[in-house]
């Protein structure tokens, strides 16, 4: 079974990368967001976005999905940042799984813009990226993990 | 200027550490080249030609002589005892070691310094006016807007990844010093109908490959929602800019691709999501960053007294009238000055400055000018409070360090890129075409008398040199392995913004300061009056340029 991160600890589960070129999802993986349409019109609690799918297609659905994947097959490309947030920020509660190439060193960001799941292609590598979860201990920008900017923050700090 | 608390030197400190283990584990084999690439570009670190470069943020141009000091002590311990002042305000170091990195970023973080995002597919360095703060004609200080947007862009978990870099300026003056035209976004502050200040939002400006004009995104917008509307352009070209082909990927082609309407409509619609969330500015963040910009201690002085006496000093040394009328600008307050200090001597590369000269302006600004300096992206320096009695010994002392070049503004005040003498990328050289043409118009007089003309120069089309906003531009071009030079004409980083137009088949390097004496020839032939080189050219059009130069030169 694939090694992942999850609630900061390593573990695994059953799920394998979207296979977009079947048909139908093979069992264990991902449905892509083209096998997951076809799906009973979008009501599978799993899919995969590729950069690119953008996330308005999950739209009507962030109250059924259960895990949603997003792939990093480059780690320079970093549409998957904004896609996380943004599912974040129009409700999505569920699952929320980086799966791919990205580098340990972008887990922190990773962590941040939403994600709480962590499935490295190269599982030689989570030991690093649990070393990177959390590199920082403050930050500027209200985001995900902190959803108050410094600036709020610091003026309760001021006031108190 | 701003000072930070426990919370910005912690970020600073932990980003220290961050590299420090990055370069370890690099240098370990742990990370790939390509991997090790972003992340050293996100501090500031490149690999060049012959040594590692190292960009080190000024954010908005702004020193304290402490970090001037700091900064020589740097050049000299790590580096050959120079810096180089770019196009984005920053500094430049050409020669540190790669394995030293993360000890001159501590060494940076002990005086409230970094190299954050000075380079990588990320949000660079905001830049500003270089007369913030004191500028005749400023609306309002854009200096604290500035330090809200680094604040905001400094480790933004979401756009560190971005199709390619990204570029903000702020203008906050009648006339615009900080190019927003030709900026990613360039935000302009300025009253609405009612008088009160609000911003002015342009997107999709650039220069490089394919250079345009800045669009307006927002004709007017509360100050308070300067953040969310930011990151709402940012997600939408996040998204959507292309990633498939690095000349195609800056915003700029975005906005075009999409249409200004369908994109002003699609960061409309992510908007919708962010306004008035938690990043919408507070009353008392606005105050807190504007309180770190406030006025200093000026005398209170007698300007006519002053203003006479400094002339009559003026007329009875021509040498530093001459310096006074070009490198020194109106002031808000009476009695004071800003004095420019040229960093282009023919001789020394456009932008470098000595560890002995940083150190002696550290000392100038302490004793005149309240201890601050700033850095201009026309790569000079700044000291901006200076009260007029005292710019006589100041000229004295500048002189001696051969930082009294009278020319800011004039031709020799050329814009240039670092070029194939560092630059990896470049096709051509830089440096030794503006020390040619620097050499060709020595005469002070011949200098003066064809008035301000910017003449700017890039290395290659990524136009570090900014050479589309040139009044006269040079841009090193590769034909068959051999360095030429093609020339544009009629640039302008004005609020009137243009882009320079190619005046035609480009030349050999020898040739240059040939073309540009024929082209200061046409102009001085065909000039009306007192007309700049950009009016007449704007009256008389590229032909007359192109026939002269071309006659002679083929």
């Amino acid at each position: 079974m694939p090694k992942l991160i999850k609630q900061g600890c390593i573990s695994s589960d059953h799920w394998l990368p979207a296979e977009a070129e079947a048909e139908q999802a093979p069992p264990n993986c991902f449905p892509s967001l083209r096998q997951w349409e076809q799906n009973a019109a979008g009501s599978g609690g799993a899919v995969q976005l590729e950069p690119g799918d953008g996330i308005t297609a999950l739209c009507p659905a962030l109250n059924t999905l259960q895990i949603v994947a997003i792939d990093f097959p480059a780690f320079m490309d970093g549409r998957g940042f904004s896609y996380a947030r943004e599912l974040r920020q129009r409700g999505y509660n569920g699952e929320l799984r980086a799966l791919g190439n990205f580098m340990p060193d972008q887990l922190h960001y990773l962590r941040r813009c939403g994600f709480d799941t962590f499935q490295p292609a190269d599982e030689s590598r989570l030991d690093e990226c649990l070393r990177q979860l959390r590199v920082f201990s403050e930050q500027y920008q209200a985001s995900i993990d902190e959803p108050l900017p410094l600036f709020r923050r610091r003026r309760a700090v001021a006031h108190s | 200027m701003y000072i930070y608390d426990q919370y910005d030197q912690r970020i600073v400190d932990e980003r220290v550490a961050q590299f420090r283990d990055q370069t370890r584990r690099y240098l370990a084999g742990e990370l790939s080249d390509g991997e090790f690439l972003p992340l050293r570009l996100q501090n500031g670190l490149y690999v060049q030609r012959l040594a590692p470069m190292l960009r080190i943020a000024v954010p908005y141009g702004l020193l304290s002589s402490t970090q001037v000091r700091k900064l020589a002590h740097i050049t000299r311990h790590y580096d050959k005892g120079y810096a180089h002042v770019s196009t984005r305000q920053n500094i430049q170091l050409n020669w540190p070691l790669l394995e030293e990195v993360p000890d001159i970023l501590a060494e940076l973080a002990s005086v409230q310094m970094h190299a954050i995002q000075t380079s990588g597919n990320c949000i660079r360095n905001t830049t500003t006016d270089q007369f913030a703060g004191v500028a005749a004609d400023e609306r309002e200080d854009p200096r604290p807007w500035c330090e809200i947007i680094r604040q905001w862009s400094t480790l933004h978990p979401e756009f560190a990844f971005l199709p390619r870099k990204f570029k903000i300026a702020v203008c906050a003056s009648e006339q615009d010093r900080a190019a927003i035209h030709a900026h990613d976004i360039g935000v302009e502050l300025l009253p609405n109908a009612a008088g009160k200040l609000g911003f002015k939002v342009l997107a999709g400006g650039g220069l490089g490959r394919t250079p345009v004009i800045g669009s307006v995104i927002c004709e007017w917008l509360e100050t308070e929602h300067l953040l969310t509307y930011l990151e709402a352009i940012l997600r939408v070209y996040n998204q959507h800019g292309r990633r498939d082909n690095k000349y195609k990927a800056r915003i700029k082609i975005l906005v075009k691709a999409m249409g200004v309407d369908a994109f002003r409509d699609a960061v409309e619609a992510e908007w919708a999501l962010l306004k008035d969330g938690p990043s919408t500015l507070t009353a008392e963040e606005i105050l807190r960053a504007k309180s770190f910009f406030t006025t200093p201690p000026y005398a209170v002085i007698d300007a006519a007294a002053s203003a006479a006496a400094v002339q009559t000093r003026a007329t009875a040394e021509p040498i530093f009238g001459n310096w006074l009328t070009r490198n020194t600008s109106a002031h808000q307050v009476p009695g004071y000055r800003a004095v420019s200090i040229s960093l282009k001597a023919t001789g020394i590369a456009p932008g470098d400055i000595t560890d002995r000269q940083l150190e002696l302006l550290a000392d100038l600004a302490d004793r005149y000018s309240f201890g601050e300096i700033r850095t201009t992206h026309q790569q000079n320096m700044v000291l901006a409070d200076v009260e007029e009695a005292s710019l006589y010994v100041l000229w004295q002392s500048l002189q001696k360090a051969g930082l009294a070049t009278a020319n800011i503004g004039y031709i020799t005040d050329v814009i240039c890129c670092p070029g194939g003498d560092y630059c990896s990328l470049a096709n051509a050289k830089s440096i030794p075409v503006a020390e040619a043409i620097q050499a060709r118009f020595d005469d002070l007089d011949y200098l003066y008398d064809l008035g301000p003309i910017e003449l700017n120069i890039s290395g290659c089309m990524n136009a570090c040199g900014h050479h589309h906003i040139g009044h006269i531009g040079i841009l090193g071009v590769d034909k068959k392995g051999a360095e030429f030079y093609q020339v544009s004409l009629g640039g302008s980083q004005s609020k009137a913004a243009a882009i320079g137009k190619i005046l035609g088949p480009s030349f050999s390097q020898d040739a240059i300061p040939d073309v540009v004496d024929n082209l200061l020839e046409t102009f001085v032939s065909l000039r009306q009056g007192e007309e700049t080189f950009l009016e007449t050219y704007n009256r008389v059009g590229i032909e007359p340029f192109k026939e002269r130069v071309y006659a002679k030169t083929h």
